[in-house]
């Protein structure tokens, strides 16, 4: 079934009887060409691109619990391409291509909004750096803008200007950046990959990988045994479990990262914002939540649950930044699990075992990843070559020390990314 | 309407409001809620999504109708539910979301085009044309969401934060709270008692039941009075008590003067607490829930449970002819209290074919209501029986579905409540939260002697872990009915009956999802919105849930619940971020000079947490440039005078001291003598480098090391993590002895000079080479020399006690001012590093090896240190890394700009292309032209090649020349003078 | 959160910094080899469940401390001093 407005009218118009389910429930098959493990943004739009752009139809994404039910359905929806380093500078150039053409491309409103993204700077030096990174956005064909102080002022003039603990400088405009509405991502994706004959298997967890000499055989799930040619491991923060029945040990470590929502207010804050100094982002919904966030909680957990000391600073930005959202009510918060990786770039590879890749090591921002990480994963299981936009994203550059892609320059402490 | 003599409320005292601009009156101890209810006002807002008219449906904090903006300016408070705001005089409330008045809502046409408005309509149209989302349907879109408006103005309120810390939390003080609180109060527990109403008491305050033979409320002043006479009991009102957290923490937000007309000057308005509890009991009672009808969601109809807290709490009848629906024995309670109040009662319907009689009213069994009349607020209902549909007249429903237990805080830290088939409802998981435990109504024990029963006991289990002697405390006598119920979600029939008031989600809306397959229970919420309103879903959720299950033809286990998360109820960001705003976001470092500083005029920057002079203005420059040229030249040619005192400074002694800086620097630190300073790098383990910074050996087995202002603690940390994590068995002690030590930079050719003035012995300049230290005194003070040199030029430092700073500073400014010198801020210090060559945090930024900043020959190969194994990995090594090299443009007016790329000199200038980047650049005014560092592939093979700067931000290409990171004074001879 | 630092006692996990796997105690020598370093500095057990970890006293008394907890329900079995912790 197409959506349309028409068809909306239509259904309105006949007591909304027409509508029919979005995907299937499939029964798993006994064997498939190529078996997904997570059924996430990631995994979706990887089965998505599969069979959109190599014509594979014999495909099943195996989802623990529900598809869409991990990091893809709660962040805080934000869309950009701003990188500065090679590696993710192009990839995320890609991702953003396709999401300018997804609710065509999906025929789903994923509701990608443009709003544009602001990333605030409070020194000299952040100002250099901010210009490192326009530069590369703009030699990468992206949009950058560097705005002064009263460039700034003129866009978001209810930043607090005149006593802020770090003082404005400027802001890096990115205007093609902005949100989209998450859950809608993954089902659109999840609709599309069904129409084109994937199958969408939920309450299947994957509980072995069968290898024989080296090659993948298929897997073990609580749904029985699947046999599948490839199989290709997209599991976010349980990456390294998935991986760890393959016998691999990942370089990830997983942590939560909290983030809120207020009640609904009538609309106030138009772009993205984002405090460095704070570790603060911010952008108001349609429905018109403040959907904002921070850092992590920085201990390694899988409770998608944090503390106090987080919401607490996160909060602290927030009246630092913007003290007019200070009347605003947190509604809700919540965790996930963050599969972070030691240079706080994605791995986007083949194994050592033939047959069976591995894609993580989203850090926090794989939101925005989710048509790009698709597109390039779905091209190298399909061709076994890498997509030129993800030419960069070895699992062994760490063992190497080639490519490292370490935006924040952190180092090898995952945590810190 | 009020009813004499009735109610909790103080009637001698009056208090006037306004609603919307007209004026009311109310007494002390209203609610907003039941003083419009008393003055007859019954419609308050308008629907989310329909913009349906809409009334008071609750009496507590759940409520999801009846949603307020109280104030304005930077006082403006939106969303305040009317149902917890306590009357006060003078009193402004407003409603929200309606245009252009709450009684005509332009809006309100969205309730005919309900049709097309099914759930997750929006995802299936608005893609065509493609350009209208972002520029009409979007916008639209948001301009009719939300509910109240920010004012926009900065906040204008104060809020406070605080921790407390006690043996029992007890979180509710209705019946099994208070009797909870009583029994740890009474073995001498650090008890504290929090409850979100004004007043405590829960259900007793709304009920006329009797505890110990008398009337509910009386019993809970009596206990109230004994817990406030104990030392060792804290109650706390309006306290909320909204997270469940690791360990026995709890959020809680205390509202301080939400009632208060005057709060008083500095006075919070509200207090976020973070409570730790060696133990907890939960007593946070149940939530009535409504049932889906047709059109069940007109002013007018409201919980049963709600009717009966008007009644007998504020006094207030909210309709002159009551109907009372429910499944349950616990609803005709409300036909009682009315009746017996005076207020006619026009019908009873209970939905059971066998619910027990009740005299003195029109009774229907297994009657269902069907369907609600009336413009802007409820006149009549049908309601539908085997024999028929008959219409009521009546201008208020009170219905009740049934209680669920307010499971919500077991459910923060993952504990997934279960089904209980006998009350139809979910129940908290014992454990769910480790050390709370549940108690009475929340437990689902729904009878107040049952209640009574489970607050004691839950106390007494909480003491016995604590190893506190539990006393005797009689439970008193109290009701003790069973609670019979026969679930009823949604009534059958055509039309929208509504689940989540607030969102607009209806029966159809869930029968929808499940439809189209969203028929995980997680699914549906986010297909619907169902449960994503204000109330988080606290009246609608397990209604919702069971629509689900019938529509997917599974049981409600099956079917499983969505969870609840922190918060209980909405907290202001003010409350949560209290005492950020402005400046105390983050602490604020001062050095000894701050003040001298910032009275020369001296502009400060931040540098970490730190304030350092920019540059020190004078009489006649009209710019920064001007003003940093001159310092430059001091330094250059008479005497500089810098604090360095941010710099991290690490007191290193032991035996194995000596071992530790070996291990933690690439070069060897055991071969420096005693009274020399030695450059170190030092690398993170990953091969990249951490840090740089001057290491002296004051003695044998004692070292002072310098960091870098902004990585003080991270080294400091890292060099405690090898110290006792790595190598316990050194003898080495550490101490950051930063702040107690005043340091300053004395630099340039008339440093010597500058520093006899002060020092007791003059320098002899043979025992002062370059690069050495020791104890010196200065004006009889015990000080410490280095001689080093930032700045390329001779170069020493002084260190103080801190408490001696800020007079050696004036001391050292006014002589290098008499020598034709002065102080010098961080933009000569930064000019004067980068004519050098010498590197900052914007060369060491965490992707540069020893190798790309031209140091690899500085990582000793005589040693292992930390990082020289990964180091060594070949893509660390190898060609085509982008390495330091200075540039300068090609012609002296060139500009070079921070943040540039570099390209070859033809080459187009896109990402493929790129070949570096500029990290730092100023003006010389020694050179005469702009320097600048960069890191550029293969950099020092290609010294004297021209390339490319471009800087797409700022339109500004250049061409520069590759040359050596040393612009000045290659040979160090001037530092070494 | 709370966490009893060895030498201070329960206190609240705001006064600790927090580093990783302690792991990182067991340094590999010079030569162990690529394997054994990447084994150390990258890769990661990053266990769903009993896990033990480094925190760092930061705003106490300056110790490295190992916590033995879960990472699924953030309980903490025990802790003690990094310098006695190697195995």
């Amino acid at each position: 079934m197409r959506f349309s407005g028409l068809r909306v009218l239509k259904e309105g118009l006949t007591g909304n009887k027409g509508w029919r389910p979005h995907w299937r429930d499939p029964e798993p098959k006994p064997e498939y060409d190529i078996v997904i493990i997570g059924g996430g943004g990631h995994g979706l739009s990887t089965a998505y691109y599969l069979a959109r752009d190599h014509g594979l139809k014999n495909i099943a994404v195996l989802e623990r619990g529900y598809i869409g039910g991990g990091n893809i359905g709660r962040n805080t929806t934000i869309v950009r391409a701003n990188y500065f380093l090679q590696g993710n500078s192009e990839f995320y150039s890609h991702s953003l291509k396709l999401w300018e053409g997804l609710e065509e491309d999906l025929n789903y409103n994923v509701m990608h909004s443009q709003r544009g993204i602001i990333n605030l700077f409070h020194s000299d030096g952040q100002r250099d750096a901010a210009a490192r990174r326009g530069n590369m956005m703009i030699s990468q064909g992206d949009d950058a803008i560097l705005l002064g102080r009263e460039e700034l002022r003129k866009m978001v003039p209810y930043l607090n200007f005149d006593d802020l603990r770090f003082p404005l400088y400027g802001g890096l405009y990115h205007p093609r950046g902005g949100t989209a509405r998450h859950d809608a991502v993954a089902w659109g994706y999840a609709r599309g990959a069904d129409q084109r004959g994937v199958d969408l298997i939920q309450n299947c967890e994957v509980t072995g990988i069968d290898i024989e000499n080296g090659k993948v055989k298929g897997v073990q799930t609580v749904r029985g045994p699947i046999r599948a040619k490839k199989v290709a491991m997209v599991a976010a923060g349980r990456s390294s479990q998935v991986a760890a029945m393959a016998g691999m040990r990942l370089p990830i470590e997983s942590h939560i990262l909290q983030a809120f929502v207020t009640e609904g207010l009538k609309p106030v804050i138009d772009n993205v914002i984002t405090f460095g100094m704070g570790h603060f982002y911010i952008s108001q919904s349609d429905k018109g939540g403040l959907v904002f966030g921070g850092d992590l909680d920085f201990y390694a957990s899988y409770a998608a649950r944090g503390n106090l000391p987080t919401v607490e600073h996160v909060m602290e930005a927030g009246m630092a930044l913007m003290p007019m959202i200070g009347k605003a009510k947190v509604l809700r918060s919540w965790g996930g699990i963050m599969d972070m990786s030691p240079d706080g770039s994605p791995i986007i590879d083949k194994t050592h075992i033939d047959g069976l890749y591995v894609n993580c090591g989203w850090n926090y921002g794989g939101f925005k990843a989710v048509p790009g990480s698709g597109s390039v994963f779905a091209h190298l299981i399909a061709t076994g070559n890498y997509h030129p936009a993800s030419t960069r994203h070895r699992l062994d550059r760490f063992r190497t020390g080639r490519g490292i892609i370490d935006e924040e320059g952190k180092g090898s402490q995952h945590n810190l990314h | 309407m009020r009813i004499e003599g009735k109610g909790l409320i103080a009637r001698d005292h009056r208090v006037s409001f306004t609603f919307d601009g007209v004026r009311y009156s109310g007494f002390e101890g209203d609610t907003l809620a039941s003083a419009l209810l008393a003055n007859d006002v019954r419609l308050v807002a308008r629907s989310f999504k329909y913009h349906r008219p809409r009334g008071i449906l609750t009496a507590g904090s759940e409520e999801p109708n009846a949603l307020v903006t109280i104030g304005s300016g930077g006082r403006q408070d939106p969303n305040v539910r009317a149902t917890v705001q306590e009357l006060y005089d003078g009193l402004e409330a407003r409603s929200q979301n309606r245009w252009p008045s709450l009684e005509f809502d332009l809006l309100s046409v969205n309730n005919l085009a309900a049709p097309f408005f099914g759930a997750g309509f929006y995802y299936k149209t608005f893609m065509w044309p493609r350009a209208f989302w972002e520029k009409l349907y979007e916008p639209m879109i948001r301009k009719a969401a939300g509910l109240g408006a920010l004012s926009g103005q900065d906040n204008a309120d104060c809020y406070e934060r605080a921790f407390a810390f006690c043996d029992l939390l007890v979180i509710g003080a209705g019946p099994a709270g208070l009797m909870a609180a009583l029994v740890a109060g009474r073995a001498g527990a650090d008890v504290i008692l929090a409850d979100e109403d004004a007043r405590m008491g829960g259900r007793l305050l709304a009920e006329t039941y009797e505890v110990d033979g008398k009337p509910g409320h009386v019993w809970v002043e009596e206990v109230l009075a004994e817990l406030r006479a104990m030392d060792n009991v804290r109650l706390m009102t309006r306290t909320t008590v909204a997270g469940a957290y690791d360990h026995g923490t709890f959020a809680a937000l205390e509202r301080v003067s939400h009632h208060r007309a005057d709060r008083g000057a500095g006075a919070p308005l509200e207090c976020y607490w973070r409570i730790v509890a060696r133990r907890s009991v939960l007593a946070a009672g149940a939530l009535e829930r409504p049932v889906a009808f047709r059109d069940n969601d007109r002013p007018g109809i409201m919980t049963a449970g709600a009717v009966r807290a008007y009644l007998n709490r504020w006094g207030v009848a909210p309709g002159k002819a009551v109907t009372v629906f429910g499944n349950n024995d616990d609803a005709h309670r409300t036909v009682r209290d009315l009746m017996a109040a005076g207020v006619h009662v026009a019908a009873l319907i209970d939905s059971r074919h066998d619910a027990p009689e009740v005299d003195g009213v029109q009774m229907i069994r297994g009657g269902q209501v069907c369907g609600s009349m009336g413009g802007r607020g409820l006149e009549a209902i049908t309601v539908r029986r085997t024999s028929g549909e008959e219409r009521i007249q009546t201008d208020c429903l009170a219905m009740s579905g049934g209680w669920n237990p307010s499971v919500h805080l077991t459910c923060h830290m993952n504990g997934r409540p279960e089904w209980r088939r006998d009350i139809a409802s979910f129940v908290p998981v014992p454990g769910a939260v480790p050390g709370l435990r549940a108690a009475g109504a929340c437990n689902g024990a729904f009878s107040t002697a049952a209640c009574l029963r489970e607050g004691a006991a839950m106390a007494a289990a909480a003491l016995e872990d604590l190893g506190i002697k539990v006393p005797q405390v009689a439970t008193p006598d109290a009701e003790d009915t069973p609670y019979a119920l026969e679930p009823l979600w949604a009534v059958p029939g055509k039309g929208r009956a509504w689940l989540d008031f607030q969102n607009d989600v209806t029966v159809k809306d869930v029968k929808q999802a499940a439809v189209e397959n969203f028929r995980s229970v997680e699914h549906m919420k986010r297909y619907t919105t169902q449960g994503m309103a204000t109330d988080q879903g606290k009246n609608s959720n397990v209604a919702a849930l069971a629509v689900l299950a019938d529509a997917t033809g599974r049981g409600i286990p099956e079917t499983g619940t969505t969870t609840f998360r922190p918060p209980y109820s909405p907290i202001a960001i003010a409350a949560l971020g209290a005492g950020a705003e402005g400046k105390g976001f983050q602490p604020q470092r001062f050095t000894t000079s701050h003040a001298a500083t910032v009275a020369r005029g001296a502009p400060m920057i931040e540098a970490g947490l730190w304030y350092r002079p920019s540059y020190f203005p004078k009489p006649g420059e009209t710019d920064w440039r001007q003003s940093c040229d001159r310092e430059v030249g001091y330094v250059r040619n008479a005497v500089g005078v810098a604090d360095v005192s941010t710099l991290g400074k690490i007191d290193i002694q032991g035996a194995d001291a000596a071992k530790l800086l070996d291990f933690v620097y690439t070069n060897m630190f055991s071969t420096l003598k005693v009274g020399r300073v030695r450059y170190g790098l030092m690398l993170r383990e990953d091969g990249h480098v951490m840090d740089d910074g001057t290491t002296a050996r004051l003695g044998e087995d004692h070292f002072v090391m310098t960091t870098t202002t902004a990585a003080a603690g991270e080294v400091m940390k890292h060099l405690e993590f090898v110290a006792q994590g790595l190598h316990p068995e050194w003898d080495v002690s550490l101490t950051s002895v930063t702040e107690q030590w005043a340091q300053f930079a004395v630099a340039g050719p008339k440093a010597r000079e500058v520093l006899n003035g002060v020092l007791d012995t003059p320098l002899d300049p043979t025992e002062w080479p370059f690069m050495s230290c020791g104890a010196v005194s200065v004006l009889g003070v015990v000080a410490r020399l280095f001689r080093i040199s930032f700045s390329g030029e001779q170069g020493y430092e002084v260190a103080v006690p801190a408490r001696y700073g800020a007079s050696l500073f004036d001391i050292l400014v006014k002589r290098a001012e008499a020598l034709g010198g002065g102080p010098y801020g961080m933009e000569a210090l930064n000019v004067l590093r980068i004519e050098k060559g010498f590197i900052t945090h914007s060369e060491i930024h965490g992707r540069t090896t020893a190798y790309d900043i031209g140091m690899g020959g500085m990582v000793s190969a005589k040693k292992d240190c930390i990082g020289k194994t990964m180091s060594q990995r070949p893509g660390l090594e190898e060609p085509g890394r982008e390495c330091l090299v200075g540039l300068k443009p090609v012609g002296q007016d060139g500009r070079l700009l921070a943040g540039a790329h570099i390209y070859r000199e033809e080459a187009e200038p896109k990402r493929t292309n790129d070949q570096g980047y500029i990290t730092s650049v100023c003006h010389s005014p020694t050179l005469g032209h702009m320097i600048g560092l960069a890191f550029l592939a293969d950099g020092p093979a290609r010294y004297g090649e021209i390339v490319k700067m471009v800087d797409g931000l700022r339109g500004v290409t250049t061409l520069c020349e590759v040359v050596n990171p040393i612009f000045f004074d290659a040979d160090g001879g001037r530092m070494r003078g | 959160m709370r966490i009893t630092c060895p030498h201070c006692g329960e206190r609240d996990h705001r006064e600790f910094y927090y580093k990783g796997h302690a792991l990182a105690l067991e340094r590999p020598a010079a030569d162990a080899g690529e394997a054994a370093w990447d084994d150390y500095v990258y890769l990661r057990e990053n266990p769903a469940g009993v896990t033990r970890d480094l925190w760092y006293h930061e705003g106490g008394c300056g110790a490295w401390v190992v916590v033995t907890r879960s990472t699924l329900t953030h309980e903490v079995l025990s802790t003690e001093p990094a310098s006695e912790a190697r195995a």
